[in-house]
């Protein structure tokens, strides 16, 4: 479990996120919402550690994570899945898979063959360059290499970009497994909220840097006023 | 054959592999740093005659060749620490101009200390090997057990390199946070100490060649000794590509071979105009490197 106590995040002069508090549970998918610019990417960074916040706490299964080193973070379990998703696209995808693990323990050959039962298709092009893969086996490389160490937590910054329909209907529906099977908490940061709202079961709106609703999924999407005025979805 | 080996023109060979072979060490030196830290060390040179001479304090107790050799390379990792922690820490992020000036500043405060404390003289490591070339028929080769000694050890240090950045855990984190740092931290490496790291490679790698010229009975070392070597390893890495550590070797070996053929067949003193030539006409082709993919793709 993830809880966001009073975080306010601000770049100079600039306001990015203002006494942000929301409780993230285990075994379960919150989505965070909210247009281009509300704070979601910065909320994520906070979490891991990329930038410092001026005030408020992030703790996780009650210890605190602010003030910690991104590096120390990490190896309390939560993995960051960055918007364009940080494969490096110059490393092959089985040494993508072997950055990740440098952190866990155990054997890298079960672990490796683990993410490859998962993701077929990383198995396949384990030899070839990240470079060569198309946006949704980056993304899937992306998600096996932060799953690979074990994290209790999962970061997830717009898996969904520059992904086309079906590939991202699929993406969110591992999403949804990976998380109940292996009881996960799931920050997921999404601009499609649609996509988003149809796995998670909670969600964050933010606007400008401030939450605006913080409720279960299913009240979110029901709510005329939110749908229309912060996450522009128009029947 | 003993009349082909004894020829002018594998003589000109051989003898442009022997110092071909320092310029690649040389180019990898400054490419380990160039890749993780986007800075050239101009001091390289410098602190490789430093972590050498401190081998030589060390020989006259000892009179031990490989005892030298191992002190030098100690001495280069721990040199190559420090400076990264102190000198080059604090310049991350800021101007290009800065490391520029840090690093001249460095090499002039290094061969001036080492000039004080052990003299402006040349001084020459004693090896186990003869510089005498093998005789065919009568007839030298331009081959010494020396000069095969200087080759395969280059070798042995660029296999060694390679193996490491290729095979282990760390040689795959000293990658990662040159490609892509911040992605590197979220994965947990420790980005930070693989800069140190890779100072500490890079001056233990430039360590090794001081100790080989130094070992040049001819030449020897002197406290700015190592600059007209840097010069050419400099060249070496800008046209091998400054994110190539194969292109940077690879084009030391060349220029070495080539600035053979040129001092042998035209003059010696057009050695340093065509290797300037070369660089010109490579940065003009190829800016980014002979041996650089012109475009990679970053994600």
């Amino acid at each position: 479990m993830i809880v966001v106590d009073g975080l306010s995040v601000s770049y100079g002069a600039v306001r990015a996120l203002q006494s942000v508090s929301f409780e993230a549970p285990s075994g379960e998918i919150t989505a965070v919402l909210g247009a281009n610019g509300a704070g979601k990417t910065t909320l994520l960074r906070a979490i891991s550690g990329l930038v410092s916040p001026l005030a408020g706490t992030v703790s996780k299964d009650g210890d605190v994570l602010t003030g910690r080193r991104t590096e120390d973070i990490v190896r309390l379990g939560v993995a960051h899945v960055p918007e364009g998703r940080g494969v490096i696209a110059e490393f092959t995808v089985e040494e993508n898979l072997r950055l990740g693990f440098m952190i866990a323990r155990g054997s890298l050959a079960d672990a490796l063959a683990e993410q490859y039962a998962i993701f077929p298709v990383l198995g396949e092009r384990r030899r070839q360059a990240a470079a060569t893969l198309s946006g949704g086996e980056r993304q899937m490389l992306a998600m096996a290499r932060a799953l690979i160490a074990r994290p209790s937590v999962l970061l997830l910054d717009e898996p969904s970009l520059g992904l086309a329909p079906l590939v991202t209907a699929q993406l969110m529906q591992q999403i949804r497994e990976l998380c109940a099977r292996e009881n996960l908490t799931v920050v997921l940061v999404e601009q499609n909220a649609t996509s988003a709202l149809r796995i998670a079961q909670r969600a964050v709106v933010l606007r400008v840097g401030v939450v605006v609703a913080n409720d279960t999924a299913a009240v979110v999407r029901d709510d005329e006023n939110l749908r229309q005025y912060y996450l522009g979805m128009v029947e | 054959m003993d009349a082909f080996l004894t020829s002018r023109n594998v003589s000109d060979l051989l003898g442009g592999v022997t110092s071909g072979v320092i310029y690649a060490l040389v180019a990898l030196s400054l490419v380990l740093i160039w890749r993780s830290t986007r800075m050239l060390n101009f001091a390289q040179g410098a602190m490789a005659v430093f972590a050498t001479y401190i081998g030589f304090a060390i020989l006259a107790p000892t009179t031990n060749y490989w005892v030298s050799m191992s002190v030098a390379i100690v001495a280069g990792l721990v040199l190559g620490g420090v400076t990264e922690r102190v000198l080059v820490r604090p310049l991350y992020g800021k101007p290009e101009i800065n490391p520029i000036v840090a690093m001249v500043g460095l090499l002039l405060v290094l061969e001036s200390i080492a000039a004080a404390i052990w003299s402006t003289s040349a001084r020459a490591l004693a090896t186990p090997f003869s510089i005498v070339d093998w005789q065919l028929n009568h007839k030298p080769v331009a081959l010494s057990p020396f000069a095969l000694y200087e080759i395969v050890t280059s070798l042995v240090v660029m296999a060694i390199v390679a193996a490491l950045f290729q095979y282990t855990k760390l040689g795959l984190q000293l990658r990662a946070a040159a490609l892509a740092p911040e992605v590197s931290r979220l994965l947990g490496v420790r980005v930070g100490r693989m800069l140190t790291v890779g100072w500490m490679l890079s001056t233990a790698v430039g360590a090794v060649t001081a100790v080989l010229v130094a070992s040049n009975f001819f030449t020897g070392l002197t406290p700015s000794g190592m600059d007209g070597v840097f010069a050419f390893g400099f060249i070496a890495a800008a046209i091998g590509g400054l994110d190539s550590p194969v292109g940077a070797m690879v084009s030391g070996l060349a220029l070495g071979v080539v600035f053979q053929f040129v001092g042998d067949y035209v003059n010696s003193n057009a050695v340093i105009l065509v290797a300037l030539g070369l660089l010109i006409v490579s940065l003009m082709v190829r800016p980014n490197g002979v041996f650089t993919r012109s475009a990679q793709r970053r994600v």
